[in-house]
């Protein structure tokens, strides 16, 4: 299973609506501007997001003698995209599935998928701790290189959440690679008064206390908030943002980590 | 929904039909004998003892959303305490269905408390004289501990808690859930059957990112014969407190819930804007409403609140009637 892919990063957390799916397109994009060859897996079967971000609704996947092929991004297909969105006839549907359904669903997403050579592939993966991540888990467990990065919002009642998951990493014997918080801050674009809507810093307490590494605070920027729903990159779109600063860090910390054990 | 159990042989015919136990795919099947003798048709006995146990509440609510951190938790605690705060008579339940990741211990500031068993079951925490809580949070044993559960078990926990709780005479139960639509999701749905809910109240933000998953939910919903009471938009502008200008931080890009409304044809309760203070209310555990002047909400939350409330007891009203 993946035998071709380098490096899996899985996108964590407790809570949901702090900007997994953003996390991981936006990671994904970067990683394909910087020349890696990418693959995003959105595991949220309940409510898959990914299709939206990246601008892919209403493409098909289609079955070919090595699996299921991945819907791409580009022409170069270096950016592989699979989704259980590509599988429902209308955007309204809804998927009702009990847990074991779910665990058939992405085991055949881990197996069945015809990623080719990846330099990393990304999981999306929805809130909670529960059927989705164990099977994850325990599929990705003969998978060498595999990683987390958690994502928080600064508030507590999101903290608290996330702090569960780091426990889950830990039970399960997954290396967290760090934590990225998002929504830390907004400029009112009239006054240019920052105001933390959802407090502050926590997103680093909760990394200094859990004893893993912050990869950074990304604001509330609506522009970045725009650019779901068209596929567009922060890091070539908006170069000077912040959210744009921290991804690039982020994908170069990618780059040096898997050099160095390649 | 479909009988047919997840490890059931080939061309199982499912449990409830009429063939269970006796079509050709049965043969061979370990529960063969259990299907042939009609006990698997009868309806679960959960079912039953939750309408008994729940026969005492007037309305049951469930809050739910495809999507997470829309606030599911927040509005759920403000429409609790909204409800309880209209008269010292209506006694308000908020059950925490959210297993693996509960909020509403800390949402409403009863962290740390204990459940106590007793005769009648297990007795919920009371967050004011008549706004009782119940939630898996007050059963872990520290703020780290996660419950790395499947399905199956959740759905046992949601069992005991719609079967043995003893919230006693409560005018509102609000089933404040996780995101999705899954397993607790369907549970709760299920034990629920005879035990005639009011209806579900969908909670969004304006992005499209966010009703995405909501038409899912409606569909959820429509799927399971659950009544739709309405859809309450939340984070849906924000006012800066230096300026006072308001800017769209999640904008409504298709229209927001008002446009998704519409096409789905379900009423739109009201639009809470997003306000900073409450989220810190909310990290506090404070009763947002009644805190002090300075520290309290813009009055158009409070506004805002009141239409909201008024909406779900007029549509509580109508549905018992």
């Amino acid at each position: 299973m993946l035998d071709q892919v380098k490096r899996v990063l899985l996108v964590l957390s407790g809570k949901g609506g702090v900007g997994k799916s953003t996390v991981s397109t936006q990671l994904a994009l970067t990683l394909k501007e910087r020349g890696y060859k990418v693959g995003l897996l959105d595991i949220d079967l309940c409510g898959p997001s990914v299709p939206y971000i990246l601008n892919l609704e209403g493409h098909d996947v289609h079955q070919s003698a090595e699996g299921w092929v991945p819907v791409y991004m580009d022409s170069e297909q270096r950016l592989g995209v699979l989704s259980i969105g590509f599988l429902l006839t209308s955007r309204n549907d809804s998927v009702v599935l009990r847990g074991p359904k779910k665990t058939s669903i992405i085991k055949q997403f881990l197996e069945d998928v015809y990623w080719q050579e990846l330099d990393f592939l990304v999981i999306d993966t929805p809130p909670g701790t529960s059927d989705e991540h164990i099977t994850v888990m325990e599929n990705l467990r003969q998978v060498p290189q595999c990683s987390a990065i958690l994502v928080t919002t600064p508030q507590e009642v999101a903290i608290e959440d996330v702090r569960k998951e780091i426990t889950f990493c830990r039970k399960t014997g997954i290396p967290i690679m760090g934590l990225i918080e998002n929504m830390s801050g907004y400029e009112c674009p009239n006054c240019s008064e920052c105001t933390n809507i959802f407090s502050t810093g926590g997103g680093q307490s909760l990394a200094e206390y859990a004893k893993i590494p912050f990869l950074g605070s990304v604001p509330i920027d609506p522009r970045v908030g725009r650019l779901a729903g068209q596929g567009l990159c922060a890091v070539k779109e908006l170069p000077d943002s912040k959210t744009s600063k921290v991804f690039g860090e982020l994908v170069t910390l990618l780059g040096e980590n898997s050099n160095g054990v390649n | 929904m479909s009988s047919v159990p997840d490890n059931a042989p080939q061309h199982c015919p499912g449990t409830q039909s009429e063939d269970a136990g006796k079509a050709s795919a049965c043969a061979g099947c370990p529960n063969q004998n259990i299907c042939a003798s009609g006990e698997a048709s009868q309806p679960d006995p959960a079912v039953e003892l939750i309408k008994q146990r729940l026969s005492n509440v007037k309305h049951k609510i469930l809050i739910l959303s495809g999507k997470g951190g829309v606030g599911k938790s927040t509005v759920t605690s403000l429409i609790g305490h909204g409800l309880a705060s209209m008269s010292p008579d209506i006694n308000v339940g908020i059950l925490d269905a959210d297993i693996c990741g509960p909020s509403q211990p800390r949402v409403l500031g009863v962290r740390g408390e204990q459940v106590h068993n007793s005769g009648s079951g297990w007795s919920p925490v009371y967050v004011t004289d008549n706004l009782s809580l119940m939630s898996i949070g007050f059963l872990l044993g520290s703020p780290d501990d996660a419950v790395i559960w499947r399905g199956p078990k959740k759905n046992g926990m949601i069992k005991q808690f719609l079967s043995e709780v003893d919230w006693g005479d409560l005018d509102y139960l609000l089933i404040d859930t996780p995101p999705g639509t899954s397993d607790e999701h369907l549970s709760a749905v299920q034990y629920l059957a005879q035990a005639q809910v009011s209806g579900a109240l969908l909670v969004t933000t304006p992005q499209e990112l966010s009703l995405l998953d909501v038409r899912k939910e409606i569909d959820f919903c429509r799927k399971v014969g659950l009544r739709v009471l309405g859809v309450v938009e939340n984070m849906s502008l924000f006012v800066c407190p230096n300026c006072k200008s308001r800017s769209e931080i999640f904008p409504a890009t298709s229209g927001g819930a008002a446009a998704m409304c519409r096409e789905l044809r379900v009423p739109l309760l009201g639009a809470l804007p997003l306000e900073p203070r409450l989220a810190r209310a909310c990290d506090s555990g404070e009763l947002p409403l009644s805190a002090p002047a300075a520290a309290a909400p813009a009055a158009n939350t409070h506004d805002a609140l009141r239409e909201i409330l008024d909406k779900i007891v007029a549509a509580c009203e109508n549905s018992s009637n």
